[in-house]
């Protein structure tokens, strides 16, 4: 690996562990992030030279600190006033190597970091550009491009969320039990944010916003090596591999997404479904279920099928079943439908759904559903209604391409179904 | 004479690579492997997926207690092995070497083998 190459690998990550030290010890988010900033110069500037130290995140998290506390005293003496009170432990700048191998203390910074970052004044956007910037620390421009908005409004963003960060006070007091698992629920319910970021993509934007995946997934991976028994992250993790997992047969040529059962399954990649599969496994071992472990289960089982024939709706269908219980939501049970329909037929599903009517009415995919079930049972101009409602409803071009992909299968479907019986 | 070689690194390092870099590695390992392969040299290899998806069964207590993970937090974990036939240890350094230049970082821990049964996957 060339120096550069090592040290930017290196960089990547050393980040959360060091940024997330730093802000314990300067208690404040633009401090710590300048000082990680200046060790970071540091180290490209004598890595090349002395070598790579033995451990990249200790040294981070060394410099910065002293970089830090020599700018704190340099604006000390220009202003008036002591800043001492925004540096804590200052006296015991020999120990922090020592300190730094306390696994519960490193696991809190991490969780901290990312803890920060879903703040709950905070809306889900400005969220995921906050962990983004601070957390995997990618660039204002790398985000702005991801979200497709301008690189002014993206810093924007960042800066209305870090002053509001800022406002609320960061949590610095050694979490209990509770609040641990608490904050740990909020950082997975926002990674899980991030990915869908990347997930949902369709057309031009694919090649900007699919790298959200990605990076979703390497926060994930952070988040499970900190706490390796939480069955829920192992859900959270399983469910994004097994998701990404089939990236590469999810689009046709023009950006427009494949349905699962059109998706050519040789292109699913096997090493993220066996990693999916190995950590839904593991997780199902600890008999504490929960939504992610559920929604995993349930990708596990579309991985595990050979053929969109061979998959096992009725456990589809029991899975959802679990998940109403676990969070009760139409959409969840809009989703059973599909389910349902393979199963017990058309007919069961659209008794499933009808009574969802008033609470999804303005949901496209309500209709979309709605509409491929009133095919399936022959009601071709009520069917046809639904779908113009959803292609009305659509929020974007790509959503209503994609209804209008589903009639056109469903149509061809439908001839062919109807076929035998008109000879 | 048979030896394992065990290769050790930071997974959280080696997980930052982009796609790019571990295709590169990867690539650059394969010549290496082709070339002991043709010599008739090379036994098993495998790559194992991350120490997140590792379960450790603890034997002492009956039964026994089933663990997440490896049980020691270390800085370097096991990410894979290969099965070799060299002269000696010098033979093996010399194979573990080559390896090295290929994918530097990390360490190998050159392991004489006590029994070997190639075994009856198919793969």
């Amino acid at each position: 690996m060339t120096d550069i190459a090592w040290i930017d690998a290196a960089l990547t990550s050393a980040r959360p562990q060091a940024l997330g030290a730093l802000l314990r010890y300067f208690r404040d988010l633009d401090t710590a992030e300048e000082a990680y900033q200046n060790a970071c110069l540091r180290a490209l500037k004598t890595w090349p030279q002395n070598g790579p130290p033995r451990d990249p995140t200790a040294w981070l998290i060394l410099v910065g600190r002293n970089t830090g506390i020599d700018d704190a005293r340099r604006r000390s003496k220009q202003q008036a006033l002591p800043p001492d009170e925004v540096i804590s432990d200052t006296d015991d700048a020999e120990s922090e190597l020592a300190e730094r191998l306390d696994g519960s203390h490193y696991r809190d910074d991490i969780l901290r970091l990312l803890f920060v970052c879903c703040h709950p004044d905070l809306p889900a956007t400005q969220q995921i550009a906050l962990a983004l910037r601070i957390v995997s620390g990618l660039t204002v421009k790398q985000i702005a491009r991801a979200f497709l908005v301008s690189e002014a409004a993206m810093e924007q963003r960042i800066t209305r969320a870090k002053a509001a960060v800022a406002k609320a006070g960061v949590p610095f007091e050694t979490p209990g039990a509770v609040e641990r698992s608490e904050r740990l629920a909020a950082v997975a319910a926002m990674i899980y944010l991030i990915f869908n970021e990347g997930y949902s993509a369709s057309g031009e934007s694919i090649a900007q916003r699919a790298p959200l995946c990605d990076e979703a997934i390497r926060l994930a991976r952070l988040l499970l090596r900190l706490f390796q028994s939480e069955p829920e992250i192992m859900g959270l993790m399983s469910l994004l591999l097994l998701q990404r997992a089939r990236a590469a047969a999810r689009y046709d040529a023009d950006g427009g997404i494949v349905l699962l059962d059109d998706q050519d399954r040789s292109l699913w990649n096997r090493e993220m479904i066996a990693e999916g599969m190995a950590l839904i496994d593991k997780a199902m071992r600890h008999r504490r279920s929960g939504p992610y472990q559920v929604q995993a289960a349930i990708a596990a089982l579309h991985a595990g099928a050979l053929s969109p024939a061979d998959t096992d709706w009725a456990q589809i269908d029991l899975l959802y079943q679990t998940l109403e219980k676990q969070q009760p939501s139409p959409v969840v049970t809009l989703n059973r439908a599909v389910a349902v329909s393979k199963v017990q037929g058309p007919q069961a599903a659209l008794d499933l759904i009808e009574p969802l009517a008033a609470r999804l009415g303005g949901y496209f995919n309500f209709h979309g559903v709605r509409g491929a079930l009133l095919m399936q049972l022959g009601r071709g101009d009520e069917a046809r209604a639904a779908f113009n409602q959803a292609i009305a409803l659509a929020n974007t071009t790509a959503e209503a391409a994609h209804i209008r992909m589903h009639i056109d299968r469903l149509m061809a479907e439908s001839t062919k179904a109807a076929a035998p019986a008109t000879t | 004479m048979l030896y394992a070689i065990l290769c050790y690194h930071d997974e959280t390092f080696t997980g930052s690579w982009s796609k790019e870099h571990d295709d590169a590695v990867m690539e650059k390992l394969t010549v290496v492997q082709d070339k002991l392969t043709r010599q008739g040299r090379l036994g098993p290899v495998a790559r194992l997926l991350p120490t997140t998806a590792a379960t450790t069964l603890r034997k002492e207590g009956d039964p026994p207690l089933v663990i997440d993970g490896p049980f020691a937090e270390t800085k370097e974990q096991l990410l894979g092995f290969y099965v070799i036939e060299a002269k000696g240890l010098d033979d093996a350094l010399e194979v573990a070497r080559d390896l090295g230049r290929a994918n530097p970082g990390g360490s190998y821990e050159i392991r004489p083998v006590g029994l070997f049964r190639p075994g009856s996957i198919a793969t």
